[in-house]
């Protein structure tokens, strides 16, 4: 009971960020470049969250914001299942050696601290939304592998694949048709947790200045620009860490609640 | 072990962005450059220069920074003992807090104390840590000040300590559960013990088992949290010196700090299974 | 010794409230082995773990009283039950892999209930469990090995021996047979009745076996749906059932035989 209500309120807040991130160019008072202000003005009735240290409406800034974060964690998420699902499969489906060689890999990359390694590439390569939004997904694809590759050897098993076996499917079909699609709720889980997990990735880049630059506004990077301002204008550095806490919280709820209705295992 | 280096070598050497730029002068004679580069051995074929790099580094020798041209190791051995102080305060704390809390939650399942944690662990996850740290920074070193913002080692470890605090706790109060709902539970209170010692005799005991294992697996994401922690205030750690050497393409400093994490994590989750077989007897005997 | 009155207990889940004994009344005598058989969910373990208000949420005991030597158990605090578990009335469990704790040896669990009833020093105790594995015929030199270094007639048997070890009035076992092979089942029961004439033991077997019943109950109580359906001296139900569903219990053990 209490499940659902934490759900249908994430799913309320999640959907009302998602529509205010598509609106944002109708909705935005100000454009987020533009310095309106000569001065940093704290949250008021002009200016719904303040101005940050160059002029700029916050509030106009956190609605491209959300809509730079909402992008790259989807699109993160989507390479990370996507990676982390055809090596879950493969592994799972033809076990042997390929599923020992492939769950090494997948252990190596796990012993690595993330990221350090997506800071580290980052660096290597000029930061922009986009090689984060794909560095993200190649780093956090391991656990959809495991999580996939325990689905398929649990349901490998199962008659049904036997029978269709028997009538002659070949591999490619049995996976596709018969395994997976019994396999989506766990995925569509650890989707939905993946997504939380980019968005926080990608804040943390930013904030670093390694993700999203300067001007385009996310989140992260707006938090970046808070810390020398923490005693003029501690407004820049409350505000979008808040956003993100609702984002990625939002998240988690729509994904427990899923879990729930799904019915899939902790 | 030897799959990381792999990768991090490849890695580090396929991005664009010559080191020598960094700390040679523009107008330098491109004669110069050519030599300076030979004596890095920069100008060797990639290949070489792994295989170089990996005897060196076997003997421990991992080079020297380019930055300050010290040998990597002593750079990381100056920062290493910071980070292992934060890190092992960190899980002191943390232990303290999510055990006690995680019991009490099973135990009183449904009650005030377990809805406010579930509500407060949610929150603890979803939050960014570094903006936990920004905000403890604000409230008290710059509107308080009742702490330094940088050099102190009470913030970063609060900050540190609630980022793996709600993961743990759920999964303690988690596992708790789980052992509250074995059937040895039951044989114990029907041999009429009371309620107490069933819960922190019988239960507890086992209820630590998974605990140990956990805190091996966290120890990457604790380490990565160092970085972004260490940088924010300032400490003087090798999760910072990491961040540096990254911003200044300081290959053989990443490197040797890539290794080493890698050794630490490897070496923590060794500790834990070794710890797990002390905690579990069932491990430690074979069956007869 | 003990006298069951119209026992009821419901379970209170969050869609429905299910009764899972409903008025239940039995009489146990001193060092008489009262069977109670029945199919998976007639009651039965709800029953044997209500008349050591072991119950747990979301169930409750709704009605009935249990008068044992003198005391309705019903109306003693949690605080005089507790006295009362492991020392006058016992349980043993189907499963005896999981139901002792794998964290500690035999030794230790054995010792406990002993040294917390019968309040004697720790070696005493230690002494005392000793004696007790000897009597269920297991080595007592293991008195330190762990559980799972036992086999599963070998764990049974330490369970009979945690259970016996303050020498109890009332042994009730809960399918402890159940789960372990047919030529350990043959072991337990014969260990079962000659601590049963050595100690005066009353027992209350609970089993869906019917041949079991037969070996080691001299009366019976069957049950279904949390009802008694019948009842009597073994042989006479067997013989001439009255009620339908023992008709179609005892038919199919006959089934089964041939």
């Amino acid at each position: 009971m209490k499940r659902n209500k934490l759900a249908i309120f994430g799913l309320l807040v999640l959907g009302s960020f998602v529509v205010l991130a598509i609106l944002a160019p109708m909705l935005a008072p100000y454009d987020p470049s533009e310095i309106i202000e000569n001065e940093t003005i704290p949250p008021s009735l002009k200016h719904l969250f303040g101005t940050d240290d160059l002029g700029r409406d916050i509030f106009s800034r956190a609605l491209y914001g959300a809509r730079i974060s909402l992008t790259v964690g989807l699109v993160a998420v989507t390479i990370a299942v996507l990676i982390g699902t055809l090596f879950g499969a493969l592994a799972g489906y033809y076990g042997g050696l390929l599923d020992s060689a492939l769950m090494r890999m997948v252990d190596v990359m796990l012993a690595f601290p993330s990221i350090f390694l997506i800071l580290a590439i980052q660096v290597m390569l000029t930061p922009n939304i986009y090689n984060v939004m794909v560095v993200i997904g190649l780093t956090s694809w391991m656990g959809v592998a495991r999580l996939v590759r325990g689905e398929f050897l649990r349901i490998r098993e199962l008659q049904y694949v036997e029978a269709a076996r028997a009538i002659g499917c070949s591999d490619l079909r049995i996976i596709f048709r018969h395994i997976l699609p019994n396999a989506t709720g766990p995925i569509i889980v650890a989707g939905t947790l993946g997504m939380a997990g980019a968005i926080l990735t990608e804040s943390a880049l930013s904030f670093l200045g390694l993700g999203v630059q300067p001007p385009m506004s996310s989140w992260g990077n707006m938090l970046m620009d808070s810390q020398a301002y923490m005693r003029d204008a501690p407004w820049m550095a409350i505000i979008p860490g808040i956003l993100i806490l609702f984002t990625v919280l939002s998240l988690y709820f729509v994904g427990e609640g899923l879990r729930e209705k799904l019915n899939v295992r902790g | 072990m030897i799959g990381i280096s792999l990768i991090s070598f490849f890695i580090m050497h396929l991005a664009p962005g010559d080191p020598t730029a960094l700390f040679i002068d523009p107008n330098v004679d491109p004669q110069e450059l050519i030599r300076v580069r030979a004596n890095w051995g920069l100008d060797q074929p990639i290949y070489i220069q792994y295989f170089k790099w990996l005897g060196n580094a076997l003997r421990l020798d991992f080079g020297r920074s380019y930055l300050t041209g010290q040998p990597v190791i002593l750079e990381i051995a100056e920062r290493l003992p910071n980070t292992l102080l934060l890190m092992i305060s960190s899980y002191i704390l943390t232990l303290l807090i999510c055990i006690p809390v995680g019991v009490y939650s099973a135990v009183k399942k449904g009650g005030w104390f377990d809805n406010l944690f579930t509500v407060l662990s949610f929150i603890g996850m979803a939050i960014p840590t570094f903006w936990v740290g920004l905000m403890l920074m604000l409230l008290f070193a710059v509107q308080l000040s009742w702490l330094p913002a940088t050099g102190n080692l009470v913030l970063p470890l609060i900050t540190m300590t609630i980022g793996s605090l709600a993961g743990l706790t759920r999964y303690q109060r988690a596992a708790m559960l789980e052992v509250l709902n074995q059937d040895f539970i039951r044989t114990a209170r029907a041999k009429g013990l009371p309620e107490r010692i069933v819960i922190f005799k019988h239960a507890l005991r086992n209820a630590l088992i998974p605990i140990v294992t956990i805190l091996g697996l966290s120890l990457p994401d604790l380490f990565g949290g160092a970085f972004i922690i260490e940088t924010i205030f300032a400490w003087p750690g090798m999760g910072r010196l990491g961040v540096q050497a990254i911003f200044s393409r300081n290959y053989p400093l990443i490197m040797g700090i890539v290794m080493f994490s890698a050794l630490l994590i490897v070496l923590g989750n060794l500790f834990a299974d070794i710890g797990y077989a002390l905690v579990d007897p069932r491990i430690r005997y074979e069956k007869k | 010794m003990l006298e069951v009155k119209d026992l009821s207990v419901t379970y209170f889940t969050e869609a429905e409230a299910v009764s899972a004994v409903s008025g239940v009344s039995l009489l146990v005598a001193k060092g008489e082995t009262l069977g109670v058989l029945g199919e998976s969910g007639s009651g039965k373990s709800t029953l044997a773990l209500a008349l050591m208000r072991l119950v747990g949420y979301p169930g409750k005991i709704v009605k009935g009283e249990i008068w044992f030597k003198g005391q309705d158990l019903l109306k003693l605090s949690e605080a005089e039950m507790i006295k009362i578990r492991g020392a006058r009335i016992s349980m043993i469990f189907q499963d005896p892999f999981t139901s002792l704790n794998p964290v500690y040896s035999i030794g230790d669990q054995i010792a406990e209930a002993i040294q917390l009833h019968q309040q004697v020093s720790r070696r005493e105790a230690w002494s005392r469990a000793k004696d007790m594995l000897s009597l269920v015929r297991l080595d007592s030199r293991r008195i330190s090995d762990y559980p799972h270094q036992f086999s599963g007639g070998m764990q049974q048997r330490a369970m009979i021996a945690m259970a016996l070890s303050c020498r109890p009035d009332l042994l009730i076992a809960d399918e402890p047979t159940t789960a372990l092979d047919v030529t350990i089942q043959a072991d337990i029961l014969k260990l079962l009745l000659e601590l049963q004439r050595d100690l005066g033991l009353s027992i209350i077997y609970i089993t869906h076996n019917f041949g079991i019943i037969k070996e080691v109950c001299r009366r019976v109580l069957v049950m279904y749906k949390g009802r008694v359906v019948e009842e009597g001296e073994t042989l006479k139900v067997l013989n001439d059932p009255k009620d339908n569903y023992t008709k179609s219990l005892i038919e199919s053990l006959r089934v089964l035989r041939t």
